[in-house]
């Protein structure tokens, strides 16, 4: 369970996020709504420890991610926008390494890695150095490395940017297997059919704010816009963005 | 521990396959420095032999003006040629670099010779050409010694002792060691090997937050379970490693050239076996912290990986500037200049490669203060690691 709570953060002038706050529940997908440079990814990152908010505060199943940040990043999966692998390594390398960096015990990582690999279908290319990888293919081993430690809490950014219709697929079966697991998924799109088809909970942001935390028909109901495309549009108009 | 551990051998792997830090660190560092001194070497040593006096051509307008004065050129090793076909081509034959020295002697030579007035020839050449200085140098040489033999037989032809014209004979006597000698020379020997163990670490310290940047793993990587000072730790030590590796092969392989340079032809028998070597590389040993931390320092500043190498090639030059200013000032080595690193590898090497006895104090000093500065640099590395702004 990922809570977040009045969050603020500012890049020199530019006040990326305004006092963000929303809940992601274990057994739930959430997915994080809104326009390029809404803040979306400020957020995640503020989430997965590498940026510490300037107000607000937000914890991972309790752990604080400011103070408490090992704690936290140990109860989290992350996929970081464009996220990049070792082009000297294989995939299977790749994914060992961040299972070793996550103190799997040794003699299970192989089993770790192997069953991470069958489970997201990169065994085509999983002993293959990943230089020259396509952007799916980075995407999956990306995604397999992420999540090799069996994380409680899997925060997402944009990861069906660059993907096919095919792999895109796959990357929503995973997802909903993950929820099926009790498990805490978080990602964030700017695509409002792709959230609308898989997650429970929507949390549309717009200039740095929160403008409507609902389930999709919540968020029909309240934009009154049947066409989801029209919700969204009219939803980030509540925070005072024009088209 | 374990991460540390992970990293470092992550970083080991990862950078066997990368073929540029291989050809930087195992390749182009030690391969680099003792090609560069062979040519210089061999250099010096063909300079040496011209000016042993081997055949040297000199095109001559009008010898026949003096033909005493060519056999002498001639019992000196000069080969007479004859120059341009007239007179007022000498000028420009040396500058078109058609010959490096055109002597000319005038048809009024042997006349102003037997009345005892000057005689004048001229000798055309180009001073900002080595090559024709030398050559000039050694023309000018051998007419100022016909010129000194005229002489003693004008005065003795008058009754007057030759040697009333030397009243002062210096004798020059140099006390410099063979080993002393090479010194001079393997001076630039130091630099060469902090250059290797520099040029071996380079693209590890890049990597460790402009390459991982510029690759999107550096935001992943951060996200993991395990704390940043481990990270940058592991990354250190993985550049120490190619460091080390990188100085070790250019220490053997300055060994190997030695062996094959000839030396000797010079005077020079520097006191380079392995013992020196195994010596050297324990000495360079804490220079080589201090040149991972720092690269990476310099490079966690930068934007981008094109960036990170421009000023890593500062860094690479840095090391020379104490070692140069102290090799043009001449200068002792002294208990101060061991608390400078790079300074006081260079100035302890100099000793060991002049089989000088060497100062223990001198050498606990650098040892413990480069060390110290390694340390310091580090801790450093892992406190900017923390930063915000690493992530670019």
């Amino acid at each position: 369970m990922i809570t977040v709570d009045g969050i603020h953060k500012s890049f020199g002038k530019v006040h990326a996020v305004r006092g963000v706050s929303f809940q992601a529940p274990d057994g739930k997908i959430t997915g994080l709504l809104g326009p390029n440079g809404a803040g979306k990814s400020t957020t995640l990152r503020v989430l997965y420890t590498v940026l510490k908010p300037d107000q607000g505060s937000a914890n991972i199943d309790g752990a604080d991610v400011v103070k408490d940040s090992l704690a936290a990043r140990k109860k989290i999966g992350a996929l970081p926008h464009g996220a990049g692998l070792y082009p000297h390594l294989s995939a299977r390398e790749n994914i060992a390494y961040y299972a070793n960096l996550c103190a799997i015990d040794k003699s299970e990582i192989d089993d770790r890695v192997a069953s991470i690999i069958s489970l997201l279908e990169i065994e085509d290319f999983a002993d293959r150095r990943t230089k020259g990888f396509s952007q799916g293919q980075r995407t999956k081993v990306s995604l397999a490395r992420a999540l090799v430690h069996d994380p409680q809490n899997v925060i997402l950014d944009e990861p069906s940017n660059g993907l096919d219709v095919m792999a895109t697929r796959s990357l929503r079966r995973l997802i909903l297997k993950l929820k099926d697991a009790g498990r805490c998924v978080l990602f964030s799109s700017h695509v409002m059919q792709e959230v609308a088809a898989l997650c429970d909970d929507i949390c549309i942001i717009a200039n740095g704010q929160v403008a409507i935390d609902d389930s999709v028909a919540g968020i029909r109901e309240r934009t009154g816009e049947e066409d989801l495309e029209e919700a969204f549009v009219t939803a980030i108009k509540l925070v005072g963005v024009e088209e | 521990m374990r991460t540390f551990l992970t990293v470092f051998f992550k970083e080991i792997l990862d950078n066997i396959r990368d073929r540029r830090t291989l050809t930087s660190a195992l390749i182009m560092g030690p391969i680099f420095g003792p090609v560069l001194f062979a040519f210089v070497i061999n250099m010096s040593i063909d300079r040496a032999l011209d000016d042993a006096e081997n055949m040297m051509e000199l095109p001559v307008i009008g010898e026949q003006h003096a033909p005493n004065l060519m056999r002498f050129l001639e019992s000196r090793n000069i080969d007479i040629i004859a120059g341009p076909a007239e007179p007022d081509g000498a000028a420009e034959a040396v500058k078109s670099g058609a010959h490096d020295v055109v002597l000319v002697v005038p048809a009024e030579f042997g006349e102003q010779l037997a009345d005892t007035i000057p005689a004048r020839v001229a000798l055309y050449s180009d001073e900002a050409n080595s090559q024709g200085e030398k050559e000039a140098r050694r023309a000018r040489n051998a007419l100022q010694a016909y010129n000194q033999q005229l002489a003693a037989i004008r005065l003795s032809a008058r009754g007057i002792n030759p040697r009333v014209l030397s009243p002062i004979n210096v004798d020059d006597i140099d006390v410099s060691t063979p080993s002393g000698r090479s010194a001079m020379l393997l001076g630039m020997m130091s630099y060469f090997f902090i250059f290797a163990l520099l040029m071996g670490g380079m693209y590890l310290a890049i990597d460790t937050t402009a390459g991982e940047r510029e690759r999107g793993s550096l935001e992943p990587l951060l996200s993991l379970p395990v704390t940043r000072g481990q990270l940058i730790l592991g990354k250190i030590m993985a550049a120490c490693v190619f460091m080390a590796a990188s100085l070790l092969l250019s220490l053997l392989s300055f060994y190997v050239v030695l062996k094959f340079m000839p030396l000797e032809k010079l005077g020079m028998t520097p006191n380079f076996g392995l013992p020196v070597v195994a010596a050297a590389f324990f000495l360079l040993l804490p220079f080589i912290l201090l040149g991972a931390s720092l690269m990476t320092l310099v490079a966690s500043f930068t934007k981008s990986y094109k960036e990170a190498q421009t000023w890593l090639s500062a860094v690479l030059i840095a090391p020379t500037l104490p070692i140069l200013i102290v090799s043009i000032l001449t200068l002792r080595p002294q208990l101060e200049f061991m608390f400078v690193p790079s300074l006081s590898q260079h100035l302890i090497l100099v000793d060991m490669v002049k089989n000088e006895p060497l100062n223990g104090l001198h050498i606990a000093i650098s040892v413990v203060s480069t060390l110290a500065i390694g340390v310091l640099l580090t801790w450093v590395c892992a406190r900017l690691y923390r930063r915000e702004g690493l992530l670019g």
